[in-house]
């Protein structure tokens, strides 16, 4: 079977950095796939390549989404890709502080409302029944994160776990086949990192999603994962499952900082 | 309590103050018999009142913190608080009704001309707040599309013989029309860059009015624009004045019912999400060009609307009605009435407008209290007179 997410040779140059250096990555459907390295490595700037918001100086990136054939993601905008499934989150916290909690997830469900400018000026029952229906669709999605008491609060005032977990809500209201996390479990105490460890596994096991974290947690990462794959200074350096990773020999180099060989 | 630290800095103020206003304030200088006249009365009254007048500045300053600390910052505003009362609402907005209804026959002509300007200015707040309040674009260049309105009745009139309610819609289109033409290029840009880009735009098209004679009637403008009509009846000039302060009423009612609608709708949320984070917003699927470029020709819908309202109002119409200091009291409305609430933008534009006019019992020193005004409304309320407030939406029935 394709997988549904296949990343082939993705390169990105900064000036004279090659922050992504011929990276190739897959991830299966149903999968919960992890992407780690030290920081800087270039993780955050991989899900930028796919997800649009920079344009890879070379690669493919193509997806499969379940029952749809092949597309390629390349030269989209980012909005395209979030329309085609791919939804994602971001490691410093992006959510619209001037709306409620409510409105933040509404606006994931916008690229699938159809209302226009005159109809939402003269609301006719076609738009009033889209609106009903995607504030209840936004709440479904706040009873699943278990956001649901925050509803009507602005998003600015709700606890840190709670801004993290609002994010993940919001990118699923989009309807998305591949969640991006960019390091979910940031900045999160014991509790929530764990509370966050059950609802990434709930959400693939029933809201039919496959998974690409990013995560510096490395429990986490290690409970959670089918599979891994590890950057470091923008190249690819190993992958597998949690317990290759765990013994693969330039990983541990990597992380444990053995500067001998690039100085 | 008042601090050592507070005294000591009020003592300076007092004294920047007093060389500060020194050459006006002290010097006089008389020419006639060409002498220098000292009046160091006014020396020492700047330097009482300005010490005291810091203290009490510190004075609100710190209430202000305090206040702040205390409620972090999650007050409602009380015309908001009436309004959700459902005893309050119905009486409250009674109030206002009559108030604007018996408003032309209870005052002076006078009045109503001011009032009729006020309400423009609410629509052309309401307008821009779309572009600066819930889109966050920086638009200075804003009345160049109430020119555009203006200049569209003024000119079909003359040379079509076209009136008052057709050219309306037509002006409607016209400046969504413009919005989007104007919008497309400059749209691209963003921030401070968009500012002065907006700005020149907005001065381009001022300049083009002012030069290009044939078509515009240069500088010297057009006259004789006339007011608007009843059903082919033409009222006479006190009976013009109050039919147009009613049309102004029903046009400000109507855009108020649709920026409240658009405000709460897909395309409203859009422009929100899109001011507070661009990335995010694209991120959620949102395309930020289409968003920006609605935004900007709703925005200049209503400001051509205004336009065609203000050339019927004043039956003149010239380039010197449509400067930068125009787009910066437009953009005053929305600032100091609150960004990205239609409340506070309503208040807004009539404390900014009315004010200046009923300041003019203190004329030498209008400005200047004008000014003093927006300062402290700035200093002490940044969020602006009345904030916005989100909707809330009720859950009762999915909970269980
Ligand atoms: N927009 C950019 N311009 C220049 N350099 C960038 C840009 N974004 C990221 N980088 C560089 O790319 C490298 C990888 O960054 P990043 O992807 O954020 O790392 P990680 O998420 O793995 O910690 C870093 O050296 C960073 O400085
Ligand atoms: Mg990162």
């Amino acid at each position: 079977m394709e997988p549904i997410l296949n990343v082939k040779n993705l390169t990105m140059n900064f000036g004279g950095l090659k922050a992504l250096d011929n990276i190739d990555l897959t991830v299966e459907k149903g999968q919960i796939a992890a992407l780690i390295g030290p920081n800087g490595a270039g993780k955050t700037t991989f899900f930028n390549c796919i997800t649009g918001i920079y344009q890879p100086s070379e690669g493919d990136v193509e997806i499969t989404p379940p029952g749809k054939p092949m597309d390629r993601l390349n030269g989209l905008k980012t909005n395209q890709v979030t329309e085609r499934g791919l939804a994602r989150t971001f490691q410093n916290i992006r959510l619209f502080e001037g709306m409620t909690v409510l409105e933040n997830v509404m606006i994931g469900r916008h690229c699938r409302l159809k209302s226009s400018i005159l109809s939402a000026m003269l609301r006719p029952s076609s738009q009033k029944n889209e609106e009903k229906q995607a504030i209840a669709d936004s709440y479904k999605v706040l009873e699943k994160i278990g956001l649901d008491q925050y509803v009507n609060e602005m998003a600015v005032n709700l606890p840190y776990g709670a801004q993290r977990r609002l994010e993940i809500a919001r990118a699923l209201a989009t309807d998305p086949f591949l969640l991006l996390l960019d390091e979910p479990a940031a900045g999160m105490n014991p509790q929530e990192t764990k509370e966050l460890d059950e609802l990434i596994i709930w959400l693939r096991d029933n809201e039919d999603l496959s998974i690409l974290l990013i995560e510096h947690d490395m429990k986490l990462v290690m409970s959670l994962s089918d599979n891994i794959h590890v950057v470091d200074y923008g190249k690819k350096i190993a992958e597998g499952t949690p317990d290759e990773i765990k013994s693969n020999p330039d990983v541990i180099k990597a992380y444990l900082g053995d500067d001998s060989d690039d100085a | 309590m008042v601090t050592k630290k507070e005294i000591k800095q009020s003592f300076f103020i007092a004294l920047w103050f007093m060389v500060l206003t020194f050459p006006i304030m002290v010097i006089k200088v008389n020419t006639i018999k060409h002498i220098i006249l000292f009046r160091w009365e006014n020396f020492v009254w700047v330097g009482v009142i300005g010490f005291f007048a810091s203290l009490i500045w510190n004075y609100f300053l710190r209430l202000k913190e305090q206040k702040k600390k205390s409620d972090n910052g999650d007050d409602i505003p009380l015309v908001h608080r009436l309004l959700q009362n459902e005893r309050v609402r119905i009486p409250f907005l009674a109030a206002i009704a009559v108030f604007f209804l018996a408003y032309p026959f209870v005052f002076p002509m006078y009045h109503t001309s001011i009032m009729i300007s006020a309400l423009v200015y609410v629509m052309l707040g309401l307008g821009l707040n779309i572009v600066v309040g819930l889109a966050g674009l920086l638009d200075l260049g804003y009345v160049a599309f109430y020119a555009v309105g203006a200049y569209a009745y003024a000119l079909l009139n003359l040379h079509f013989g076209i009136s008052f309610w057709i050219v309306l819609p037509v002006s409607a289109v016209l400046g969504f029309i413009c919005g989007t033409l104007l919008g497309y290029p400059v749209l691209r840009l963003r921030g401070d860059y968009l500012a002065i880009v907006t700005l020149g735009f907005g001065e381009i098209i001022r300049i083009i009015l002012e030069n290009w004679d044939e078509f515009s009637n240069g500088p010297r403008g057009i006259p004789n624009v006339p007011a608007p009509s009843f059903f082919g009846y033409q009222f006479g000039q006190h009976g013009s004045v109050i039919y147009i302060y009613f049309i102004v009423i029903a046009l400000v009612l109507l855009t108020i019912f649709f920026v409240s609608r658009l405000e709460n709708s897909k395309i409203g949320r859009a422009w929100i999400a899109l001011r507070d984070d661009e990335i995010a917003c694209q991120a959620m699927g949102i395309d930020k060009f289409k968003t920006k470029l609605t935004a900007f020709a709703l925005g200049a819908t209503w400001a051509s609307i205004a336009g065609v309202v203000f050339a019927a109002k004043t039956s003149f119409v010239n380039p010197m009605s449509f400067t930068i200091w125009e787009s910066i009291t437009i953009l005053c409305v929305v600032v100091i009435g609150g960004m990205g609430s239609a409340i506070g933008v309503i208040a807004g534009a009539l404390v900014l407008i009315l004010l200046p006019e009923y300041l003019r019992a203190v004329s030498e020193y209008r400005m200047l209290v004008f000014g003093a005004l927006q300062v402290i409304v700035m200093v002490f309320k940044p969020e602006g007179l009345i904030q916005s407030v989100r909707k809330k939406y009720k859950f009762e029935k999915l909970k269980d």
